[in-house]
Parts: structure tokens; C-alpha cells; sequence
């Protein structure tokens, strides 16, 4: 499979059929290391070779991942890392990663392997809605099955022992992106971010660590890896993730309730422009869909689907745009690009 | 039940000591126990010597000597970036993460999963505790036979020293 192949599919959190209004996906990801190696940050590039040969063909022949898509860093161009990770697929500090480090995907991309990333192995999986449990079930089996080939490093007291002590423990990581216009325009959203900080969970922007809040989407995941089973760290985000969702779904509906011609208003000058508009910036085309978004969801809009909108938040990244143009594009050239594609796409 | 010394944290050290004739027992905390094996010039514990381990823990050794055996990363390349170097980094850095693990996980004992070709070892370990507990209760009841009894089945299920990091205080 090559990357054109994953390009002609949505991407895993954006497959239809889940609720999701407010929950746009979930994600869960394990951080293993090997026991004989260093961590990959220090082990040396040579050493990340290695590792990267060995792991590569146990990977690739696990069921849980098949069938597999196999992508090296080394083997990719920059734009070409950029898609994996406007995608999820890797993160940022991969992208910028060459030699001995890569990815092992499901072809679907629901569940896949990076390899030498901060740790040996990084494990994830995804899916569009609220489905932590399901997916933190797939991680576990996929866990199980590399843990048979690979002892990992673990110690009694501290766990998983990982790269950066954040991590230590269980190494699990468990994020929902969600979508809170209604909580941003009924000026409400900021206590219930504190409050989310207060009980120890972490909120990011769309692309994780460092990345501003864009187009009213907020990553929440938990901070805390050590002192807790992986099962009520799950729970837990699920239960606060629900009540957020509850939280949002009551601001929309005093938005309807009181703030009604603003609510229209907004909603009509995000599909305006984003119909009419011949220069979008990435920031801008966001936060417009995002006003799109709840306009469908509140019946505003109606001959609109939520999964086109949804599948416009990933087409309209920069390299998604010029993987797709076939060429690199200037700032302002992508602007024109991702304009036209939007129009096309709404109209 | 909690530290003798500090009143705060669990009691997890439970030493027992002959003063003036008398058992006495003492219940620290880790961070206590930690501190009071630097400066105990007191009695040895009975416990101790019975597991064949000496007197008080040797001092520490002052922080610019100390290098990672295995990685050979050294506190300031672990200040500078944030990530340790390998998995014996934990053991090696025991003093300067167990604050810092404290202070963002709020604990310093893993309960989560554990991998299923550790699942022996950590049995052991748990068997372990409970023979040393059990070898405490006998010292305190003067029971010395029964002692030496247990002592020689901790000896026996130990591991040589070396064998992770898992047997290290992290
Ligand atoms: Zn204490
Ligand atoms: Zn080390």
C-alpha cells in the first residue's frame, strides 16, 4: 500500500456512521520500550536502525495490524510526512524523524505502530465518535500480541518505563476531539476548561502538544500515567467527556433558546464565505467549518451532511492541498487552492 | 498505617531494632526510611542482619559522578532534554524522579497492567514482601528459629543482584 492509496481513503476518524456531533473521534495510544536498548532519543541512529529492522517484519506480521502499510521515514519525502501526520498517523516529532524510525498501519488506519518515535514503540488506535472501551479492548490485544515477541521494559514499582517519566507507568494516553462551538459562543467554555485542568486532564488544540485551538476543536486527554489502572483511566475520561457533552449540548440549546438571530447570522456568514471565498488560510477555513458544522448539526443547514465538513478539515491541511495538487505551493497559492476546493466541495 | 517519623505517608519500611535489650519496631515511610539509613548510627536492625545486608546504607555518591552503567547519561543530559536515556536510568536517577513522579502522577506505585513474561517475577516479588513481613513478626516475637527459617527462603527465591531495575528502590 502506498501513501496515494490512504489518500483515496477518509482516514480512520473520519469513517461515518458514529454520533459525532460532539465527540468528533478517540484516540488511546501505549508507550513500550525494548528491554535491551536504549531509548531511541539517545540509542543513536545506527541503534534506531536496528530496531526499526527488527520490529518492522513482527509488526507487519501481526493480525492485529493486517493487513499492514508499511511506511520508513527515511523512505519519505517531508510533504509526504506531513500527510501521515495531518492524519494522525504519526506525530509531529516523527515527522521531522529519518533514518530508523517508521510506521506499521492497519490499511484501514484504525490501529497502527510508530517505531522510534520518543519511545520504541508508540501504539494507537482510533475511531470517529466516543468509543474509548472498544478501542482500548483492539490496543490491549495488540499489546498482548507484540509483548509475546518483544520483552518490554517494565519494573514492578514504576511499570512501563518510558523515555520521559510523563509517561511512566502505563504508558496509556486516552484523547476525545471535541467539538464546542456552542460552549465558545455562549462565552462559557473557559470554566469548563479549568475546571477539566483541576481534575488533571490535559486540553490541546486539533494536532496535540503545542498546537492552538483552531476551529473550536479541543483535544482533552489524561495527564496522570502512574498510580491508576488502565481501565479507570479510560472510565474516567469517558464519564468527564460526557458530561462536557452534556455541558455543550445545554449551551447549544440556550443558544437557540436565547441567542437565536446571532446563531443564524453565524452560521450563515461561515457557509457564505466558505462558498464564495477565493483566499482561505488554514485557520480561517477552520474556524468557518466549524461554524458550518453546527449549522448542520442544528438544523440550519440542511442539504449539507457533517461528514462532508468533516472531511474538509483534513482535505484543506497544507499537505493534504499540495499532495493533491501533485506540486509545493506557496502560502498564498494553497489559500487560492484550498478556496477552490471548498467551493467545489459545498456547492 | 502511617510514618512514625513524618506522620504524613504510608509506613511501607518496617524496621526492627534491639534497643537496650528490648525489640523495638519502627514503621517509616520510604522518603523517611531513606533519609534515617544515611545518619542511623544506632543499633543494627536484626532484620538486616539476618538478610545479610549490613548496617546502614553506604552515603550517596555526590551527583556529578554519577553516570547511567548501562547508557552513561548523567543528571545534566537528563535536566537538559527531559527523557532519560534507558530503562536503568530509573534506578540510576531514583532520587531526582521519585519527587518529580510524585508531583505529576500524585503516586510513585504502578497498578496497572503488567506484561505476561513479567507475570513470574512479580509474583515473586510479592512473595518476597510477604516472607520478609512474615520474618519481621518473627524477630519481634523473639521466635529466632523461625527467622533464620524464612530468612533462608528469601535467600532462596532473590534474584542475583543486577537483574532489572525492578528490584531497585525507583
Ligand atoms: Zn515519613
Ligand atoms: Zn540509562
Amino acid at each position: 500500500m502506498t501513501l496515494d492509496d490512504l489518500l483515496s481513503q477518509p482516514g480512520a476518524w473520519l469513517a461515518p456512521g458514529a454520533d459525532t456531533a460532539t465527540v468528533i473521534s478517540s484516540r488511546v495510544r501505549l508507550a513500550r520500550n525494548l528491554r535491551d536498548s536504549a531509548f531511541p532519543g539517545w540509542a543513536g541512529e545506527e541503534e534506531c536502525e536496528k530496531i526499526w529492522r527488527r520490529l518492522q517484519p513482527i509488526l507487519q506480521g501481526l493480525p492485529e495490524l493486517a493487513p499492514a502499510a508499511v511506511f520508513g521515514m527515511a523512505d519519505l519525502e517531508e510533504l509526504e510526512r506531513m500527510i501521515l501526520f495531518e492524519r494522525h498517523l504519526i506525530s509531529g516529532e516523527q515527522a521531522h524523524k529519518g533514518r530508523g524510525s517508521g510506521l506499521v498501519t492497519a490499511q484501514d488506519e484504525s490501529i497502527s505502530v510508530m517505531v522510534n518515535e520518543e519511545d520504541h514503540l508508540r501504539l494507537q488506535a482510533m475511531s470517529p465518535g466516543l468509543a474509548l472501551q472498544a478501542i482500548w479492548q483492539r490496543m490491549h490485544a495488540l499489546d498482548h500480541a507484540i509483548e509475546r515477541q518483544v520483552p518490554y521494559a517494565f519494573s514492578v514499582k514504576l511499570g512501563y518505563l518510558t523515555a520521559c517519566p510523563t509517561n511512566v507507568g502505563t504508558g496509556l494516553r486516552a484523547s476525545v476531539m471535541l467539538h464546542l462551538p456552542g460552549l465558545v459562543l455562549m462565552n462559557e467554555l473557559n470554566p469548563v476548561l479549568k475546571g477539566l485542568t483541576k481534575i488533571g486532564l490535559a486540553v490541546r488544540g486539533l494536532w496535540g502538544e503545542g498546537t492552538e485551538a483552531a476551529g473550536n476543536l479541543f483535544q482533552i486527554s489524561n495527564q496522570i500515567t502512574l498510580g491508576d489502572r488502565e481501565e479507570n483511566i479510560i472510565r474516567h475520561i469517558e464519564q468527564i467527556v460526557l458530561e462536557v457533552v452534556e455541558h455543550e449540548r445545554n449551551a447549544r440549546a440556550r443558544l437557540l433558546e436565547r441567542k437565536d438571530l446571532v446563531l443564524r447570522d453565524h452560521v450563515g456568514r461561515a457557509f457564505g464565505i466558505l462558498t464564495h471565498a477565493h483566499l482561505l488560510s488554514s485557520k480561517e477555513a477552520l474556524d468557518l467549518l466549524s461554524g458550518l458544522r453546527l449549522g448542520i448539526d442544528l438544523g440550519i443547514i440542511k442539504d449539507l451532511d457533517r461528514l462532508t465538513v468533516d472531511r474538509l478539515l483534513l482535505l484543506t491541511q497544507p499537505a493534504h492541498l499540495q499532495k493533491r495538487e501533485a506540486r509545493s505551493l506557496k502560502p498564498k497559492d494553497r489559500d487560492r487552492v484550498r478556496a477552490q476546493l471548498v467551493r467545489t466541495q459545498l456547492s | 498505617m502511617h510514618c512514625e517519623v513524618c506522620q504524613e505517608h504510608e509506613a511501607t519500611v518496617h524496621l526492627t531494632q534491639i534497643v537496650d535489650g528490648h525489640v523495638r519496631k519502627i514503621n517509616l515511610c520510604e522518603a523517611c526510611a531513606a533519609k534515617s539509613g544515611l545518619d542511623m548510627k544506632g543499633p543494627l536492625s536484626i532484620t538486616d542482619i539476618l538478610l545479610g545486608l549490613g548496617g546502614a546504607k553506604p552515603a550517596e555518591k555526590p551527583e556529578r559522578e554519577r553516570v547511567c552503567p548501562r547508557c552513561h547519561m548523567r543528571p545534566s543530559d537528563f535536566k537538559k532534554t527531559g527523557r532519560l536515556g534507558c530503562m536503568d536510568c530509573y534506578a540510576t536517577f531514583a532520587a531526582e524522579l521519585a519527587p518529580m513522579l510524585q508531583s505529576m502522577h500524585h503516586s510513585s506505585q504502578h497498578v496497572g497492567g503488567i506484561p505476561a513474561h513479567e507475570g513470574a517475577r512479580v509474583q515473586l516479588t510479592a512473595e518476597i514482601a510477604a516472607l520478609q513481613q512474615a520474618l519481621e513478626k518473627a524477630v519481634a516475637a523473639e521466635n529466632f528459629e523461625e527467622a533464620a527459617r524464612l530468612r533462608d527462603r528469601i535467600a532462596a527465591g532473590r534474584r542475583p543482584p543486577g537483574a532489572g531495575p525492578a528490584q531497585e528502590p525507583a
